[in-house]
């Protein structure tokens, strides 16, 4: 039940996307095209939930005993900037297939906010999600993770559908591009709105 | 401009580069170390002159846990005159809500401070106005006065924040839970029930 | 470039939000009001200066291959410097900005700039260089907050104007994405004027 709670309010509620900005830049980059929009969403999936995951061990096993929790941004960029390259020379070797179909996408994800933001604030906050507040263990940790990469990927589909639309529609000269990309944003952040509240 | 790699001078440099790095982080974090445990303090102080009588001691350096709570005892002359509860509810509409609840020693409220909270600017985030919810607060005394701290919508006494019933019901919550703590710090009176167990369900629905 | 244009050139030709479109998620997230969004503005510029002059300095010493990892560290570290002066002076403020203080690593204008400029000039040119890009950004930071503070909060620089509420989807998440849209169609129309 708690679980189901933490995919809702993590992939509706709180999408990290529409409510938290965090990965604006990726967003408007690939959003042209579904098909990129959904490749990227896969990569983010993948490097978010594995990122999480070491970093969560890097934060209690490395960091709190060492008593050095003041190296937290360092020491997860790194782990995020290594894990990348390492995910990308696996994949290269194992699944050729879905190497081609991320590998493109790897790379731009270093610097995707999504990436840091997520592994910072599952150890840095305490979450509810219907019971007492407490900090996350290791598998809500991930599967909250995980909820939050498929919300970003759930959000950037759908503006990408609409950005198709959009390419068709005659928008006056000084719209064309981003700013119109940006107000549409802002509706479907007042769409995804009404989902607060909800858990 | 940048040098030929090869593999002794890549791991080289970034082995260099990450232990410098380290070293001027770890120099900042000695040095900024005592201002920031001093600036946290200042902080609780702060939180707990506003909140509780007048007192002369160092209620900081006095503190007692609670089950996780933290309860600052207010002293004047070696006289006991209040204690300040560090409180918090987790159903708030944004997250957490953390806020610092004076009593005097008979019970009444006198003060209360918010520490942190991820309320909607502009609708929830009104808990942390000074003139706002906590006024009604102040001064009641929960058993004494039979003061029900629920908001009215759910059959306490409280006038939640327009628009903001969640946030509303969170603030009572905390101060509920921080009332309970000083409870069991200073067991005079038995501890208020929780809300659900008060909510009569078909109260609301019942036409007067 | 005179060393009067690298700095003035961040505030409009090369102005990082409005023409090259970077750093969106800080700008997004922090503008809720005109005081944090220059307290953002600020405390990236302060990153920028430094990492700036750093990597202008060790360009030469870096192997090609590894250069991004080595300026990933030099500005996460200048981060982690800030984040630790931060709570230790300026605490509501750091509490106020929070998640986004640490992501300044990942702020794209950061690395933009110490892989499209520092590496290849001096340090004196790169600190100028992060000044002007800085003070662009927190201008751009500023005004956007301007904006959203006046119709959501009916404030100017925290100073309430009028006792009522104002129009709240503006302090909130879609309010945001509109403002900052609506100020690059202006910005767009008034270049074009020109």
């Amino acid at each position: 039940m708690e679980y189901l709670i933490i995919i809702i309010s993590a992939v509706f509620v709180n999408n990290i996307l529409l409510s938290q900005f965090l990965g604006v830049c990726p967003f408007l980059g690939v959003s042209n095209k579904v098909s990129t929009a959904t490749g990227m969403s896969a990569a983010v999936c993948f490097v978010v939930a594995i990122a999480t995951l070491v970093s969560y061990l890097v934060q209690y096993y490395i960091l709190v005993p060492l008593d050095i929790t003041f190296m937290q941004t360092i020491s997860f960029i790194l782990v995020i900037a290594a894990l990348v390259q390492m995910v990308e020379i696996i994949l290269k070797k194992v699944s050729p297939a879905l190497y081609q179909a991320l590998g493109i996408f790897l790379p731009l994800i270093t610097t995707n906010c999504v990436v840091l933001g997520v592994a910072i604030n599952v150890v840095s906050k305490e979450f509810a999600f219907g019971g007492p507040a407490h900090m996350l263990n290791l598998g809500e940790s991930v599967v909250y993770a995980l909820s939050c990469a498929i919300g970003y990927g759930l959000a950037m589909i759908i503006f990408a559908g609409l950005r198709e639309q959009l390419d068709l529609a005659s928008v006056p000269k000084s719209f064309k591009g981003v700013p119109i990309a940006l107000i549409t944003a802002g509706i479907l952040a007042m769409a995804f709105m009404g989902f607060s509240g909800l858990v | 401009m940048a040098r030929e790699s090869n593999f002794t001078n890549m791991v080289v440099t970034l082995f260099a580069v990450c232990l410098l790095a380290s070293a001027v982080v770890g120099v900042v974090y000695a040095v900024t170390k005592d201002p920031i445990a001093a600036t946290e303090l200042a902080k609780t102080n702060a939180a707990i002159g506003e909140v509780v009588p007048e007192f002369n001691n160092a209620p900081a350096d006095e503190v007692m846990d609670v089950d996780g709570v933290k309860v600052y005892p207010a002293v004047m002359n070696g006289e006991p005159v209040g204690y300040a509860v560090e409180a918090s509810s987790a159903k708030g509409f944004g997250g957490t809500i953390k806020i610092m609840v004076g009593f005097a020693t008979d019970g009444t409220i006198k003060g209360i401070s918010v520490l942190s909270h991820s309320e909607t600017p502009g609708l929830g985030a009104k808990i942390d106005d000074p003139a706002g919810i906590r006024v009604q607060f102040c001064g009641k005394n929960p058993d004494a006065d039979g003061f029900k701290m629920i908001v009215k919508k759910d059959g306490g006494d409280v006038d939640a924040i327009t628009a903001s019933t969640i946030s509303s019901r969170a603030f009572c919550d905390a101060v509920t839970n921080a009332y309970n703590t000083f409870k069991s710090v200073a067991p005079a009176a038995p501890a208020v029930e929780d809300v659900e167990e008060v909510l009569p369900a078909t109260d609301s629905l019942e036409v007067k | 470039m005179s060393k009067f244009g690298l700095i003035t050139k961040g505030i409009i030709k090369e102005n990082p939000t409005f023409v090259l479109v970077l750093g969106m998620c800080p700008t997004l997230g922090t503008t809720t009001s005109a005081i944090n969004g220059l307290g953002m503005g600020l405390a990236t510029t302060f990153v920028l200066i430094l990492s700036n002059m750093v990597i202008s300095a060790i360009a030469g010493l870096i192997p090609g291959k590894v250069r991004i990892p080595c300026y990933i560290v030099v500005i996460a570290a200048f981060v982690t410097v800030l984040q630790l002066v931060m709570q230790a002076y300026v605490p509501d403020l750091y509490a106020t900005l929070g998640l986004f203080i640490p992501l300044i690593v990942v702020n794209c204008i950061v690395l933009g700039r110490a892989e499209a400029f520092a590496n290849k000039n001096s340090i004196f040119d790169s600190a100028l260089d992060g000044i002007g890009i800085g003070l662009g950004f927190a201008c751009s930071l500023t005004v956007i907050g301007f904006i959203r503070e006046i119709l959501g909060g009916l404030a100017v620089f925290g100073h309430k104007f009028a006792d009522a509420d104002g129009a709240l989807a503006f302090v909130l998440a879609p309010g945001a994405f509109l403002v900052l849209g609506y100020l690059m169609v202006l910005f767009n129309k008034l270049k074009a004027k020109n």
